[in-house]
């Protein structure tokens, strides 16, 4: 028998391999959504996002003289990868993905120290310096082409598309973010700009200009709902973001509707959906008592809706992320649960007067 | 069962029950074995001090130690047979180490001293009902084996409002408790009746988890009339905790630091009801226990009556021996049980489980870093931040984990059996407990051996500042005689001795 060890003596079926499993596989559904809706130049990209993450894990692990195989198989490079790839522009050139890939697992979370360790979101991070240090690609948006209609890209032309920077300016286009923030910023009223561009129902399915996989709300949503149902996250983070847009955008929106788009727009448009299931439960940096998520979740949301609304950026969910992930300690030591048998300032409840 | 508002629950797990495996076992008593290993110390408090000699007859149910100070508990002889040794022998624990035992062979005869069980118990005294709990030796048989009557004593005193029973037996794989409920129900409502007989609560509650309806449906019927309440409480880790049982029943909360006596609640598990009735109805002192035997590499898992210091390998045995060769193997539930080295320990008056766990049912690989997930956060029945406590222990910081509350730290072992990392989270608890009480035991020494220190040197400058007024008063009154000599120097000098001359002989 083995040296005596401590209780317990049983435990749960779970791994951290397994939990990013889990959410890999809730990010699934939207994934293939936006493979579909972007097409081979899609798919190219989120692989050279994945295979990056792997190559740039393993030379960095080897280089700290860790075991690299356990490293690897826990997945959480390949998650990191995976939701930078979400968040990129769908026929972004190779390179953003590999740049922004290696700059994710690298220098946001090896750097300090590897899993567990880093205080920003790597993927956010990644997308941040891409997004100033590569303004134009990071902005080139295109149509949504069907990967079954006739209008699609082959692989050939994909490969060009990806790897060559060809055959962009045809399907250029503008996100509905930017598109509005341009024409308000001409001084235009709310009204006409939006009357062609903004289709709620579109909006809901996914169909329209975005992120790679930022786009299919409802795919997103329900991906959220299972990791919910499954005890990997909770409702409180992705709650408080949605509320954090929603109600500020509310206010605004009531008191001047020409000038600022109605909530359900704000939480449409952009990357708030996928950020509020799947980049605030990020656990590493996040807090960690559920109420703690509730006001990281709150402070992520209205943090967007400020950038949207009156910030140079037409959109903020990582710009928030990063800022709240900075906040996080600062969460965590004033947002912890009660303690059995004392208030919630730590002091103990008094005994029963005799 | 009666209508109850809600029940309150905070955190918590789900482990497999595991309890299939033995639950439809009917306890069955254990052969003799050939020798009992009884030790001295089989509950919190002082160990019990022998009073029977090597080479002695003793009968079983005899007082072979007697409990010590306040907070200890005697030992009886579990059957009847002589006295073969008094000495060390192999601890029921983790560490191997000896404890005083005595070794006793039977003779197969099992004859009990003979007793005069009281006419009608329920006419007793209270402090009558506690005295004979505490003679009989009975501890808490949930395995805390606190003295019963310690407790049952201190509760009268602080007027007890709730008598909770505890039937949860919310660990895996143990079923003694629910086999016991099943079979013996009126016995433990007897117990029961018995035990608020001496502390006199209003509400008499028994918790039982939900996973146990014919334990639940058993001691409700048994229950009838008697004014005691059956409730069903979730099957949740670790319900069968004092703290959370309590608050599951009554939704009150123990203070910080506190006892349940300190919110008027006394809580008992239903195996120690049993042992109450069997002492104050019949005289029998407690001598045996109701054993689980399970895991997956025992060969016919089994609930035994067990007499105490039956070597765990005669359990063993009986059920069949090993069908593989064990990982581990446990005394106790496999949450918060704890592992032996050697099956040839004796079963004793706390050991509720003998598990014979197999490297699938363990499930413990490597450790990996920490992800922060927060699933120990949402497990803590107690709300403390088990991943924020082990980062500041690993760091050496004990000061900052107790800030997060390990001293409100129930042990049970939730926050370590979900965590996906695999981080042995209550061994870095046990650790810095272990660590800070072995600092404020230094503390302490140092503090009284600065006192010692302290008052050697007022000691000192007390006789010295003494020799050197002894010294003036003598200088002083040497002076006033030769005054006096000189004064009168014509009257003849008297002989007679003077008192400084006396004190200085």
């Amino acid at each position: 028998m083995t040296p005596a060890i401590h209780a317990p003596h049983a435990h749960a079926p779970v791994t951290v391999g397994r939990v990013m499993a889990t959410v890999m596989l809730a990010l699934a559904p939207a994934t293939l959504f936006g493979f579909w809706l972007h097409g081979w130049p899609a798919i190219l990209l989120w692989l050279v996002a994945l295979v990056t993450a792997l190559a740039t894990e393993a030379l960095t692990i080897r280089l700290q003289d860790r075991p690299v195989k356990p490293a690897l198989m826990d997945g959480s490079g390949l998650l990191t990868a995976w939701l930078l790839a979400l968040s990129l522009p769908p026929w972004a050139p190779w390179w953003i993905a590999a740049v922004g890939s290696a700059f994710a697992v690298v220098v946001a979370k090896q750097v300090f120290g590897g899993l567990g360790q880093n205080v920003f979101n790597p993927a956010m991070a990644a997308r941040v310096m891409l997004l100033i240090s590569f303004p134009v690609e990071m902005t080139a948006w295109v149509r949504p082409v069907p990967i079954t209609s006739g209008a699609a890209p082959d692989l050939a032309q994909s490969l060009d598309i990806t790897f060559a920077g060809q055959g962009l300016d045809a399907m250029a286009s503008a996100s509905l973010l930017g598109h509005v923030k341009t024409e308000l910023g001409r001084g235009l009223e709310l009204g006409p700009v939006l009357a062609n561009a903004y289709q709620p129902d579109l909006m809901l399915m996914g169909n329209r200009v975005g992120s790679l996989g930022e786009t299919g709300a409802i795919l997103i949503l329900l991906g959220g709902l299972f990791l919910i149902l499954r005890r990997i996250i909770t409702w409180h983070g992705p709650a408080a973001m949605l509320l954090g847009v929603a109600l500020p955008a509310l206010v605004a929106w009531l008191i001047a509707p020409q000038a600022y788009p109605d909530p359900l727009y704000h939480l449409l448009a952009g990357g708030v959906m996928l950020g509020a299931f799947f980049i605030i439960t990020d656990p590493v940096t996040s807090p960690n008592s559920p109420w703690g998520m509730f006001a990281f979740g709150l402070g992520v949301g209205l943090l967007t809706w400020i950038i949207r609304a009156w910030g140079g950026y037409p959109e903020g969910v990582a710009f928030a992320v990063l800022l709240m992930n900075a906040a996080t300690p600062v969460i965590d030591r004033y947002l912890k649960p009660r303690i059995y048998g004392r208030d919630r300032r730590g002091r103990p409840h008094p005994a029963r007067e005799a | 069962m009666t209508f109850l508002k809600r029940l309150h629950t905070r955190g918590g797990v789900h482990p497999e029950g595991m309890k299939s495996l033995s639950e439809d076992c009917p306890i069955a008593p254990l052969p003799l074995p050939d020798r009992l290993y009884v030790p001295l110390q089989q509950h919190i408090g002082a160990p019990a001090s022998p009073v029977v000699h090597v080479g002695e007859r003793v009968r079983k149910g005899q007082l072979m130690a007697a409990g010590t100070g306040p907070v200890s508990a005697p030992v009886h002889a579990p059957t009847s047979g002589r006295i073969l040794a008094l000495g060390d022998a192999l601890a029921p624990h983790p560490s191997g180490l000896g404890i005083t035992t005595l070794t006793l062979e039977p003779d197969g005869d099992e004859a009990w001293l003979d007793t005069a069980p009281p006419a009608d118990p329920f006419a007793l005294a209270p402090e009558e009902i506690a005295r004979r709990v505490g003679a009989a030796g009975i501890v808490g048989l949930g395995g805390a084996a606190f003295p019963s009557a310690v407790k049952l004593n201190l509760s009268r005193r602080s007027s007890v409002e709730v008598l909770v029973l505890n039937g949860s037996e919310c660990e895996p794989y143990l079923t003694c408790d629910d086999r016991l409920m099943r079979e013996r129900a009126a016995e433990i409502v007897d117990g029961i009746r018995l035990m608020n007989l001496a502390v006199g609560a209003r509400d008499v509650l028994v918790g039982i988890e939900d996973n146990k309806p014919e334990a639940l449906a058993a001691m409700t019927g048994a229950a009838a009339g008697t004014g005691i309440r059956i409730v069903a409480v979730p099957a949740l880790y670790p319900m069968g905790s004092e703290k959370q049982m309590i608050l599951a029943l009554t939704g009150r909360e123990v203070p910080a630091g506190g006892r349940a006596a300190d919110i008027g609640v006394l809580v008992h598990n239903v195996a120690t009801a049993y042992a109450v009735r069997q002492a104050i109805v019949l005289g029998h002192p407690l001598v045996s226990r109701v054993v689980t035997v399970s895991g997956g590499a025992v060969q016919v898992p089994r609930n035994v009556e067990a007499l105490v210091g039956t070597p765990v390998q005669t359990l063993i045995d009986y059920c069949g021996g090993f069908s593989q060769a064990p990982a581990r193997v446990v005394l106790g539930g496999p949450m918060m049980g704890s592992q032996i080295s050697n099956t040839s320990v004796p079963v004793i008056k706390g050991t509720s489980g003998v598990l014979a766990l197999t490297r699938a049912e363990i499930g413990q690989p490597e450790p990996a870093p920490c992800i922060r997930c927060s699933s120990c956060v949402r497990a803590c029945p107690v709300g403390l931040l088990p991943l924020e406590m082990a980062s500041r222990i690993r760091a050496g910081d004990l000061a900052a984990a107790v800030e997060f509350g390990l001293k409100d730290c129930i042990a049970c072992g939730s926050c370590a059996y979900i965590c996906p990392a695999h981080i042995p989270l209550v061994h870095f608890f046990n650790y810095a407990k272990g660590e800070l009480a072995a600092r404020e035991r230094t503390r302490m020494k140092q503090d009284a051996t600065r006192q010692l220190a302290e008052e050697r040197n007022l000691r000192m400058e007390r006789i010295a500042r003494e020799r050197e007024e002894a010294a003036a008063r003598r200088k002083a009154e040497k002076a006033a005689r030769d005054a006096a000599k000189k004064a009168a120097a014509s009257p003849p000098a008297q002989a007679a001795s003077t008192p400084a001359e006396t004190e200085t002989a």
